[in-house]
């Protein structure tokens, strides 16, 4: 193979989304949007070193139970013990090993553990909500907690958010950083949700949906969901592009 | 096939803050700067349930990364992340990154790629800082030359005591310039 006549280096270069499978930032169902949505067109910035990288977190950071959201307290958390899990993997189908997953939530009864969340939900002393795994050499993550409830909010009439996790990861790369919600298998909350409807794509907004895993569950101690995260996937080298072109 | 985004809600303090996420290095580091802003809405007021992450090279430029075809450099973390205050506020403990080669084999002026996260807003907003003292990089630097010029200045930090300021404005006069990555 003859060698690139620049001096540019090699990059990964991270292929686009399709059109639909991110929310507009402007989506006035979700009243929040309304004054916090950018009004300026984005100006397009090129995959250089700096998108290209990113942050590589988790070893040596983590607790041995900070994947367990059960066992934080003295006492166990009220509600359905599950097991979420699955894989992290970009959109070409590979694994992102080691790579950071952080969670958070509200309880069985759809509370939060903050301050501003003050409906009449009951709390819970054993529960925080919130917790943290790297995944393995497989991709793979794993998280015990407790079903959430669903959880009212004042974007609308009798408005209420349909169960969800909120999972923040990271990928490999800057270009890859992505923080999205996971819901529950059929849940009756999803046709008055904004959050939710906010996806364009209709197979888009199914991938957010997580899938009851029974091949998971644990006898006599937990039922199972499976969720894989799919995050942006590479295009061919520049130099293979280049190596076409001469 | 790519997971939608969703908005990181109005409960993200439950979940994503470090004890350490603000302190991309040590307090006392030498050279360290703090890197302070508001952010605020198109009313003008402040957000206070935002979150601001960063992401740099380190001071020679180099990245901790497997994909810099220059070579890993270990030992500068790189990323930091810091909630805001109920003011708007936010602070991030680092050192000023050094320059970077861009993709024509030009130099880019040194910058920190940001990335801001709220309730209402359905996915992240990106944005990058300039430093103020870089006056030559500046001109020259590719991302900010494509940047339409009367609105170039919201990338660029101003200087003050103890390092640097460096507002986000999500919406409406001065609005600062977001990108599409």
């Amino acid at each position: 193979m003859a060698a690139p006549t620049s001096d540019r280096l090699i990059l990964p270069r991270y292929r686009r989304d399709p059109e639909g499978t991110h929310p507009p930032l402007d989506s006035a169902g979700y009243r929040s949007t309304s004054l916090r949505h950018p009004q300026q067109p984005l100006v397009l910035l090129p995959q250089q070193l700096t998108e290209v990288t990113g942050p590589l977190l988790g070893p040596g950071r983590l607790g041995e139970l900070d994947n367990d959201l059960t066992r934080q307290h003295a006492g166990e958390p009220v509600g359905q013990r599950i097991i979420v899990h699955g894989r992290l993997l970009d959109g070409d189908g590979r694994p992102i090993p080691d790579s950071l997953v952080e969670v958070w939530q509200a309880n069985a009864s759809g509370r939060y553990k903050h301050i501003v969340d003050n409906w009449p939900g009951a709390l819970d002393p054993n529960f925080d909500g919130l917790g943290r795994t790297i995944t393995d050499d497989q991709g793979h993550y794993e998280f015990t907690t407790i079903r959430p409830g669903a959880y009212p909010w004042k974007n609308h009439d009798n408005a209420w958010r349909p169960a969800h996790i909120h999972f923040s990861v990271f990928g490999a790369a800057f270009t890859q950083r992505l923080v999205t919600q996971m819901y529950f298998p059929d849940d009756p909350l999803f046709y008055q949700d904004p959050i939710f409807n906010s996806v364009p794509d209709e197979k888009a907004r199914q991938r957010m949906i997580s899938r009851y895993d029974h091949s998971h569950t644990v006898e006599s101690w937990a039922l199972a969901f499976e969720f894989d995260i799919v995050v942006r996937g590479r295009e061919a080298s520049v130099f293979e592009n280049e190596e076409e072109d001469t | 096939m790519t997971t939608p985004s969703q908005t990181v809600g109005p409960f993200l303090s439950i979940g994503l803050p470090w004890a350490d996420g603000p302190t991309v290095v040590p307090e006392g580091t030498p050279g360290a700067v703090w890197i302070r802003g508001t952010v605020t809405d198109g009313a003008g007021e402040p957000i206070p349930d935002a979150l601001v992450e960063t992401w740099q090279a380190d001071p020679a430029g180099r990245f901790d990364h497997p994909d810099d075809p220059r070579g890993r450099v270990a030992g500068f973390r790189g990323f930091g992340r810091c909630p805001t205050e109920s003011d708007g506020s936010y602070g991030i403990l680092t050192l000023v990154p050094g320059a970077v080669p861009g993709n024509d084999g030009k130099s880019q002026a040194p910058h920190i790629d940001v990335s801001v996260l709220a309730r209402g807003l359905l996915n992240r907003v990106v944005t990058r800082i300039y430093f103020p003292e870089h006056t030559e990089a500046n001109a020259a630097d590719g991302v900010l030359g494509s940047v339409p010029a009367d609105r170039r200045a919201t990338l660029v930090a101003t200087r003050t005591e103890d390092g640097y300021r460096f507002d986000v404005r999500l919406q409406g006069a001065g609005e600062t310039v977001f990108f599409d990555v």
